[in-house]
């Protein structure tokens, strides 16, 4: 509970002392540009495996010849667009991104550069981390939506490739009682988790103290801590969303 | 001026400082002396508020940092330049854009004038054509160099260095320690440099304040060092040979 009232704490500090407007513009454009342009490739070439593999495993197992072949590219669609897309990427976007700030925030702790913005009088919670929780709350959502369409046109390929369906079916299926609700499901689901492993991975990395092995443990304890806080979450938007 | 006042600061059950009162002068380099764990570092950053004390009050000038409230407290620290142990550069800057980032910040500067004066302020420290060297391309007494660059750049009023000399060979050292002096003298501005060097302690030590276990034990110059009286201070004064044959000289 006293790590929880610290977490709440610090994201209260977020938002006094303000520096100016144009600062944080900046400086989010460049987290923007370090969360987004450098996940993507990664988060590209594991939804289209993940797509592919999903649909060579549904083919696998939808084996009755009452259901019809349609239903693999469903089950792709749904799988994808509710938990694949937004969910597992969220583990590697903790992986990827959260253990870096956690990292980045811890060095420039333990190497005093946070000292040293204190005491020219800048908040330095604010000035390091909103603009990465901001970055990360636009930029996460981008890189599920690119996730997704890499899922199902992974999917789509291994599809089309393997026989598994054609692509005319392929197509069907993926537009057959298509809820649009699912995609705000999802969207929901990435602001908030963008937004816990962001806020999450940088306290644990605001607080280090001691040297590079407590640097090293804050980096795993971001991205523990976030990848359990997103399981919860992901459970109870579901339990109250769906 | 900066007057400190009754400072006390525990961690747990660990006093770390115990009622430490004393005066920094003006155009001086002041220094807090005393072996390591005595609590210097942290008296410094009580002093610069990095660190609030438990009881005790810091006076800049007659204005009451301890207790004064946000906006005081940052019109006061833009007065405040630092030189921290390792230099604190930034990584993801290069060394002009670190020594530039109070002026991006606390004011606003032409981009021209902004260059102008990164540029004077590294000419300053005898730092000339390394602006777009990252700090990971230069060596530690350049990191320090260029730490004081940063500190003087928007005109301080007071300038803090904890301790300036730590990985530096003797020549750099020294080269560090006048440096600090010179811009002390030059630009009138209150310096407090934390420090167990004892080549910066006999070179520049104008004031100084010495601790022991968390006290106050001695204040006086670098000229009234041999003869302080005080065992503490001869024991951590005196600790070579060398020192020992100046004592006896």
């Amino acid at each position: 509970m006293k790590g929880f009232g610290r977490y709440v704490i610090f994201l209260g500090s977020l938002f006094v002392r303000r520096e100016t407007f144009k600062t944080y513009y900046n400086l989010t454009l460049e987290e923007c540009a370090q969360i987004g342009l450098k996940s993507i490739l990664l988060f590209m070439l594991v939804s289209t495996f993940m797509g592919a593999v999903t649909t060579i495993q549904t083919a696998a197992n939808l084996v009755s010849p009452f259901v019809p072949r349609f239903v693999i590219a469903q089950v792709v669609r749904e799988m994808t667009v509710l938990e694949l897309a937004p969910t597992i990427m969220a583990v590697i976007f903790a992986g990827k991104v959260g253990s870096s700030m956690a990292g980045g925030l811890g060095t420039m702790r333990i190497t005093e550069q946070i000292d040293a913005l204190e005491v020219m009088g800048i908040n330095s919670a604010s000035y390091l981390v909103l603009p990465k929780i901001i970055a990360s709350l636009l930029m996460y959502p981008l890189l599920v939506i690119v996730a997704a369409v890499c899922a199902i046109m992974g999917g789509y390929l291994v599809g089309s490739l393997t026989g598994a369906l054609t692509p005319t079916e392929y197509v069907y299926g993926i537009r057959y009682t298509f809820n649009p609700y699912f995609i705000s499901f999802a969207l929901t689901k990435s602001f908030m988790f963008a937004f816990l492993i962001s806020s999450i991975s940088s306290f644990k990395g605001y607080y280090t103290s001691g040297g590079a092995l407590e640097v090293g443990i804050a980096s795993t304890n971001a991205v523990t801590t976030s990848i359990i806080a997103v399981l919860l979450s992901d459970y109870f938007l579901a339990y109250l969303l769906l | 001026m900066i007057k400190i006042n009754t400072i006390t600061k525990s961690f747990g059950d660990k006093t770390v400082l115990n009622g430490i009162s004393g005066e920094f002068e003006k155009g001086k380099t002041n220094l807090i002396i005393g072996s390591s764990g005595t609590g210097k570092s942290v008296l410094l950053k009580c002093i610069v508020g990095l660190i609030h004390p438990d009881t005790g009050n810091v006076f800049f000038d007659l204005r009451n940092f301890t207790e004064a409230d946000k906006e005081m407290k940052s019109e006061i620290r833009r007065e405040i330049g630092m030189l921290f142990q390792g230099g604190a550069l930034f990584d993801s800057k290069n060394v002009e854009e670190n020594v530039m980032f109070p002026l991006n910040i606390l004011t606003r500067m032409s981009e021209a004038d902004k260059i102008e004066r990164v540029n004077f302020c590294l000419k300053r420290v005898g730092l000339e054509g390394v602006n777009k060297k990252m700090p990971s391309e230069i060596s530690g007494g350049m990191k320090k160099r260029v730490g004081i660059a940063r500190a003087i750049v928007n005109n301080p009023n007071y300038l803090f260095c904890d301790e300036p000399n730590s990985g530096l060979d003797p020549q750099t050292s020294v080269v560090i320690d006048e440096l600090i002096m010179e811009i002390t003298h030059e630009f009138d501005i209150t310096t407090v440099v934390v420090t167990h060097d004892m080549n910066s302690v006999l070179g520049i030590g104008e004031k100084i304040m010495f601790l022991y276990k968390g006290s106050k034990l001695w204040e006086g110059s670098n000229n009234d060092l041999t003869h302080s009286g005080v065992k503490e201070l001869d024991d951590f004064v005196f600790t070579n040979k060398v020192m020992r044959g100046l004592k006896g000289a």
